[in-house]
């Protein structure tokens, strides 16, 4: 199952429990392959002045105690909404004996020797592995800081250190009366050597842990005062907004930029490749000019390429392609039963983080400096070196808050043109890139064209199962190394290769089909995850209907091996009524269950579907087993988040290609859920003393199937793609000549009353 | 040159008539907590008050603010009403990414300031137009709803033994979320 | 006489009268009537703009050639618009000076023919699209003028894409025909007893603006009905509104400060925001029209017939719904009624149009008083949700994004039947059935 084998720091990526690792995800092995078989220490890394300040405590990476007692914590994943900085400083002040509240956190500079993620060799952020990989690491280091400032005060006052208590970071001896403030031992604290391993606090010990603690960056983010990446201002900056060639694969041919300078406050031009960008002395400037360019492309090869062919390809390499193996159990081949099949199609998806993407770089002879918001520091650094031929020390990454990431920004690819337009001036510049381009340059969700079977037995369970994805590869662009043997792409079979449930004879199959160049993959969300599991739990539910069972019913029968996920299916069930009462007519309950991210989760949504296709979500239940929860203020806030993150996909959005450009825009075109659209989202935690499992993406994995297969309980129609077509939820033939009145209306309503 | 009237602070501006309201505030005032979202007014990223109604700063030419009143997040909390909210948004912990959120609060303000108790369907009305790919949206509707009644609510199903665990006295000045005073199913 | 040899006899007539039209439909073609006739008293450019450069550049605005002769982002007056007809597809043509493509080697007689008459250089009859019927009134120095602006122009190698016609329309000798019953080639003579502002709002609103063109309802045969002048017609989907001197259905309640505002910047307060082709006739062509040709124009138009018209869309300036909303929300009773329609409203729209209809960000976002709002099949309403609309002046950029990519047919057609009861107090029909119509369109 997909417990999370302990794993100590230093293991190389050959040991076997590494190797188990590999199974819980593509964006997980990515990571491991960044690293290498370089050893990452993070609580035995060099100490000593990262920062300015040269703190008097600097035990590890993490934690810079000053002679006054000012706490700094240096955060090694990134802060994007997910919780992270409170998840990390909670770790560390819960075996520190701090209050969050007597804590400053910090952005971690660019060093991938200190801030990698230890248990995955690099920096980077993603994969919801933030609490999974600091639980030990951070309680460590968080451990052994308090270790050695009790050491240094108990000798200075020549008594056992185990006679002295830490209370919010004040060290007491009760017996002669004694205190001092952890500032007040720092410098001797550091004069000591580190422990090789200290011993973590017992669980009944935790004062922080598991609480429903505060944010520890909100406050800012309330009174405007916190700065995100785009709210940087350097003294000289200029500000330039881009337009890439909207064509994929496309090259710039020519700008005229005799209107641009009339533009009031229009600066210059700069060019690259594919893109040009016009600088001003603000955005406005800039965006007025851009408009202004007359700019003529090389559309280039792909000039003609639409979606349409996308999924025809898919749907072909599906049929005609070599499959890589991913995972067989017993033989699919001669079981008799009544068969079962479907083929489901995703779409490409965008990011559109509310914060578009923007990089401040200042690139002078000497060196380059950088602001920006990125889940890739590192590799921002080396993008920058890359460009500019300067030294990679030379170059210094000042991380920012980030207005949302969901995948898109661990992409260096906007910080690598920021850093080419800069060095084309010598003065700093601001690139932001406006809704549009985001839109147009995306790094997107790949599309998908799977193709899945089964074999029931005479009571309806599956005794066979088959499944063949077909898509492209983004762990093949991101991390090509980390490919498996065969040509594999764990992501892509994430969620599909490890059932929940027992299946005697299964097999899992690959068949890569790449985009077009230029056309870039990327990790969105959920990653495999948010595709397998919308395919197998919507084909789940086929089976159970197919079966004549009852979806809850049908799941229980096969979960009776998996404690866990049985446990968050009887929870949620039982949360929301299943099965009790009856529903008006066109109203429905959906059930979804899976073990991504090495959390358990079950949930269950309601949904009214008016005559005329019209989708009103009308109440959701979630049932998660994470194991030990760090902050469930921070659990529920992603689960109710994720949710209406995937329902927005499945709702909403698919990217789609015409003339071999995106055709969608802006928020008007790729629309976003709103307020009036959420229904409550109950989020119920079962008690748990298992190691943390990830949480950030699992509401979005569960949000596809959920909807789904609520439609169909609502409606009889099996919706086998998104974004959801409505026209196909249309009751009866006259629907849609009917003027459009007022019926559907009670529904949508009620959607945001609910249970309030 | 232009005199706008910003929190209550004459600025004089040297900028273009049809420069939206937002850079203004954001590349030559440096008042940054408006955020620039889409620059069409379809996610509410950038709304300010104008004469205390919000409006969507990223298509309002900054000619046409005239002497009227701007308020933006910075200056939001001088007011009671903004205040409350927030006082609320941090207590419900409404926040993730918060990149949309001084939008939302600017747009619950300006909501509250006229209809000081507002239901599900006038918050709906009100705040259809903001954003949140967070998703946010179940703590938005919680925390205008304490902002409004100053009853402590807790949106979250998180159970009742942890968060009142929570408010133990082993972590004196712990700032632990308020406790959910009804029961959570 | 016998009945047959009457019916050969009223035949034969038929027959020599056909002979007889078709040889003078045929001859007369390309006859632009120029003899000599009287250069009409008011030309089309202001007096103090004396470079033929310049009045031709100022008549090809007021005449709007632009428009139907250069794609989006394309060389102007390169050509190759597209134009959905009942009938089929035509494409504009290259009216620059290159010679291979355009009219480079065109003589001045030959284009003044064009515009007079309604040919093409090799003497072939023009689609009625290009509004010759409306330039023949248009005097021989206006129309040179514009040429020399053309030819000052850097020309653009651009072929002219073939029209996509079925038959008969494809037919161009048959406009022959048509020409005769509906073109009536004539200089434009200024009328006395009416005022010169008059005389030359006239020129400008007919010659030059070919209001009619899109304002005047068309009868079978394309051609527009002269009795029903200024009343409104419906094209590719979007109303041309009725722009008579009626009170109720026109534009005769507007004051004269309205339709100013309205022509040279697009925008009149409580009147509504030009949109869509409109919003492009201000755009291209009125807003470079002087203080006083706006004025002229203005003189004119209120002295327009006041008719109906087929479709009017009765204005109400109290609608119930919106005056009993704030700029945050709809009244309470509407509220509670809800409906998809609203609920849209809430998230796409209300930002920027309010609750009560006046607008937010800008002036040009009131929806209160507009005609768009008030016409009970929702034209325009429909159009602009679907495709959007951008109006760009010397004040500036507004715009409107498009819904049609992202929104059903059903959620905008509910939307629009909320728009058209919450702000033009209207009785709403329309379906999703008809907004899949319109779409295509």
């Amino acid at each position: 199952m997909n417990t999370r084998p302990d794993l100590l720091p230093g293991e190389g990526p050959d040991n076997p429990s590494r190797r188990q690792a590999l199974k819980t995800g593509g964006l997980v092995v990515a990571f491991l392959w960044l690293g290498g078989g370089a050893k990452v220490l993070g609580r035995a890394g060099q100490p000593g002045r990262i920062e300015a300040g040269d703190p008097a405590f600097a035990p590890n990476a993490y934690i810079r105690v000053g002679a006054g007692g000012a706490v700094h914590l240096v955060m090694p994943s990134i802060e994007m909404g997910q919780g992270a900085y409170t998840g990390q400083a909670t770790l560390l002040a819960e075996e520190m004996d701090l209050g969050l509240d007597q804590i400053v956190v910090e952005h971690a500079p660019a060093n991938r020797r200190l801030y990698a993620n230890p248990l995955v060799g690099e920096q980077a952020t993603g994969g919801s592995t933030t609490i999974r990989y600091c639980w030990t690491t951070l309680r460590q280091a968080g451990a052994a800081a308090r270790s050695l400032l009790v050491a240094a005060a108990a000798a200075r006052w020549k008594v056992e250190p185990a006679q002295c208590t830490v209370t919010r970071g004040v060290i007491r001896h009760e017996a002669s009366g004694r205190s001092a403030g952890y500032g007040e031992v720092a410098a001797a604290a550091a004069r000591l050597p580190v422990p090789e391993r200290v011993v973590e606090k017992d669980p009944g010990a935790f004062a922080l842990i598991g609480k429903p603690l505060r944010r520890v960056d909100t406050a800012g983010k309330v009174d405007g005062s916190l700065p995100f990446g785009i709210d940087i201002r350097v003294p000289g900056m200029k500000v330039a907004t881009v337009r890439a060639c909207p064509t994929i694969g496309g090259k710039l041919l020519a700008v005229d930029d005799a209107r641009a300078r009339q533009v009031p406050g229009f600066v210059a031009i700069v060019k690259i490749d594919n893109a040009v960008a016009a600088i001003g002395e603000h955005f406005w400037a800039a965006k007025q000019a851009l408009a202004a360019l007359d700019i003529r492309w090389d559309h280039g090869p792909h000039a003609s390429f639409s979606t349409e062919q996308l999924f025809k390809e898919l749907a072909d390499a599906s049929r005609n392609g070599t499959p890589i193996l991913a995972r067989e159990v017993g033989n699919v081949d001669g079981v008799k039963g009544k068969a079962v099949e479907a083929t489901y199609e995703l779409p490409l998806l965008a990011h559109t983080t509310m914060e578009p993407l923007n990089t401040v770089v200042h690139v002078r002879p000497d060196g380059c400096e950088i602001w920006t918001g990125t889940q890739v520091p590192a590799r921002a650094v080396d993008v920058a070196a890359k460009v500019t031929g300067l030294k990679p020390e030379t170059i210094v990454v000042h991380n920012q808050y980030m207005g949302g990431g969901f995948g898109r920004r661990l992409f260096e690819d906007s910080i690598e043109q920021a850093v080419a337009f800069a060095r084309q001036v010598d003065y700093p510049l601001k690139v932001v890139w406006t809704r549009e381009e985001d839109l147009a340059q995306d790094r997107y969700r790949p599309a998908y064209h799977d193709r899945i079977a089964a074999t029931l037995d005479a009571e309806g369970r599956p005794v066979a199962w088959r499944d063949r994805i077909t898509s492209a590869s983004v762990l093949a662009k991101f991390a090509p190394g980390a490919m498996g043997k065969n040509g594999l792409d764990s992501d892509a079979v994430e969620g599909a290769a490890e059932l929940p449930y027992e299946v005697p004879n299964l097999k899992v199959e690959w068949v890569r089909h790449d985009l077009p160049e230029g056309l870039h993959p990327g990790w969105w969300r959920g990653v495999g995850p948010a595709h397998n599991v919308f395919v197998v739990e919507g084909f789940v539910d086929e089976l159970a209907h197919a079966a004549g069972k009852d979806p809850v019913a049908y799941r229980r029968d096969l979960l009776q091996k998996n404690p866990r996920a049985l446990g968050v299916l009887d929870l949620a069930a039982s949360k929301a009524g299943w099965g009790a009462g009856t529903l008006p007519p066109r109203v429905g309950r959906g059930v979804a269950l899976a073990t991504p991210f090495g959390s358990y989760l079950c949930v269950i949504v309601e949904v009214e579907v008016s005559p005329q296709g019209g989708i009103a979500l009308r109440r959701a239940v979630a049932a998660v087993d994470c194991g030990v929860v760090v902050n469930p203020n921070t659990v529920e806030a992603q689960i109710q988040g994720g949710l209406i993150f995937g329902w927005t996909a499945a709702l909403y959005n698919g990217i789609t290609i015409r003339n071999g450009a995106v055709e969608q825009s802006n928020f008007n075109d790729y629309r976003m859920m709103r307020i009036n659209e959420t229904p409550p989202i109950e989020v119920h935690i079962v008690d748990s003393k298992e190691v943390p499992g990830g949480i950030g993406e699992t509401g979005t994995v569960m949000a596809f199937p959920s909807l789904i297969n609520a439609l169909f309980a609502a409606t009889g129609v099996r919706l086998r793609k998104y974004p959801i077509d409505r026209s196909a939820l249309v009751q009866g033939a006259d629907a849609l000549k009917a003027v459009v009145t007022e019926a559907f209306d009670e529904a949508a309503t009620a959607v945001a009353k609910g249970a309030a | 040159m232009l005199i706008l009237n910003i929190n209550g602070e004459r600025k004089s501006v040297d900028v273009p008539d049809d420069m939206p309201l937002l850079w203004v505030l954001r590349d030559v005032i440096g008042l940054t907590g408006t955020k620039f979202g889409c620059g069409i007014a379809q996610c509410g990223a950038c709304t300010v008050h104008l004469d205390g109604l919000a409006v969507r700063s990223c298509v309002l030419p900054v000619s046409a603010v005239g002497d009227k009143a701007i308020t933006t997040i910075e200056g939001v909390g001088a007011s009671e009403v903004g205040r409350k909210v927030q006082q609320a948004w941090l207590a419900i912990e409404v926040v993730q990414c918060g990149y949309c959120q001084s939008g939302q609060i600017m747009s619950a303000t300006a909501l509250l300031a006229g209809t000081p108790a507002p239901s599900d369907a006038q918050i709906d009305a009100a705040m259809s137009g903001n954003i949140c790919r967070c998703g946010t949206y179940v703590r938005i509707r919680e925390a205008i709803k304490q902002a409004a009644t100053g009853r402590k609510l807790v949106p979250q199903t998180i159970p009742n033994e942890a968060a009142a665990a929570s408010s133990g006295t082993d972590a004196p000045g712990q700032a632990f979320l308020s406790v959910r005073q009804e029961d959570a199913a | 006489m016998k009945p047959a040899r009457i019916l050969l006899a009223a035949l034969g007539v038929v027959v020599a009268g056909a002979v007889a039209f078709s040889a003078y439909a045929l001859l007369t073609v390309g006859d632009g009537r120029e003899t000599g006739a009287p250069q009409p008293a008011a030309a089309g450019a202001p007096a103090n703009l004396t470079d033929p450069v310049a009045r031709g550049e100022y008549l090809a605005r007021a005449a709007d050639c632009i428009a139907c002769h250069t794609v989006p982002g394309g060389q102007a007056f390169a050509g190759g618009v597209a134009f959905k007809t009942p009938f089929g597809t035509l494409y504009s043509t290259n009216i620059t000076a290159d010679k291979a493509t355009g009219i480079g080697d065109w003589s001045d007689e030959d284009f003044v023919r064009a515009l007079h008459a309604g040919v093409r250089k090799d003497g072939k009859p023009l689609y009625p699209a290009f509004p010759y019927t409306s330039y023949t009134a248009l005097s021989r120095d206006d129309i040179l003028a514009i040429k020399a602006y053309l030819f000052s122009l850097p020309p653009a190698h651009a072929p002219a894409r073939a029209n996509a016609l079925g038959f008969p329309y494809n037919q161009r000798w048959a406009l022959s025909f048509w020409n005769v019953l509906f073109l009536k080639k004539a200089r434009f003579e200024p009328v006395e007893g009416k005022s010169a502002a008059w005389n030359r709002g006239a020129y400008l609103a007919t010659a030059l603006g070919h209001c009619e063109e899109c304002h005047t309802p068309r009868n079978a045969l394309f051609a527009v009905k002269r009795s029903q002048a200024l009343s409104g017609e419906v094209l590719q989907g979007w109303k041309a509104y009725n722009i008579t001197a009626d009170k109720t259905y026109g534009i005769g309640g507007w004051t004269d400060r309205q339709l100013a505002d309205y022509l040279s910047t697009g925008h009149a307060a409580g009147r509504g925001t030009a949109s869509g082709p409109m919003g492009e006739v201000v755009q291209n062509s009125l807003q470079y029209l002087t203080p006083e040709d706006i004025g002229a124009l203005v003189a004119y138009l209120r002295a327009v017939e006041p008719r109906q018209g087929a479709a009017g869309s009765e204005l109400n300036e109290q609608p119930p719904l919106a005056l009993a909303s704030t700029a945050d929300a709809p009244g309470a009773e509407e509220l509670a009624r809800g409906g998809l329609g609203q609920h849209l409203f809430q998230g796409a729209c209300a930002g920027c149009h309010l609750w009560n209809g006046q607008g937010r960000q800008s002036a040009e976002a009131a929806l209160l008083g507009t005609q768009a709002v008030n016409d009970p099949a929702a034209y325009n309403l429909t159009q602009v949700i679907l495709h959007g609309t951008t109006l760009q002046t010397a004040h500036g950029q507004t715009s409107m994004p498009s819904f049609g990519r992202a929104y059903t047919d059903t959620e905008v057609a509910a939307l629009g039947n909320f728009v058209l009861t919450h702000f033009g107090g209207k009785q709403a029909g329309l379906t999703a059935e008809e907004v899949a119509k319109r779409r295509a369109q």
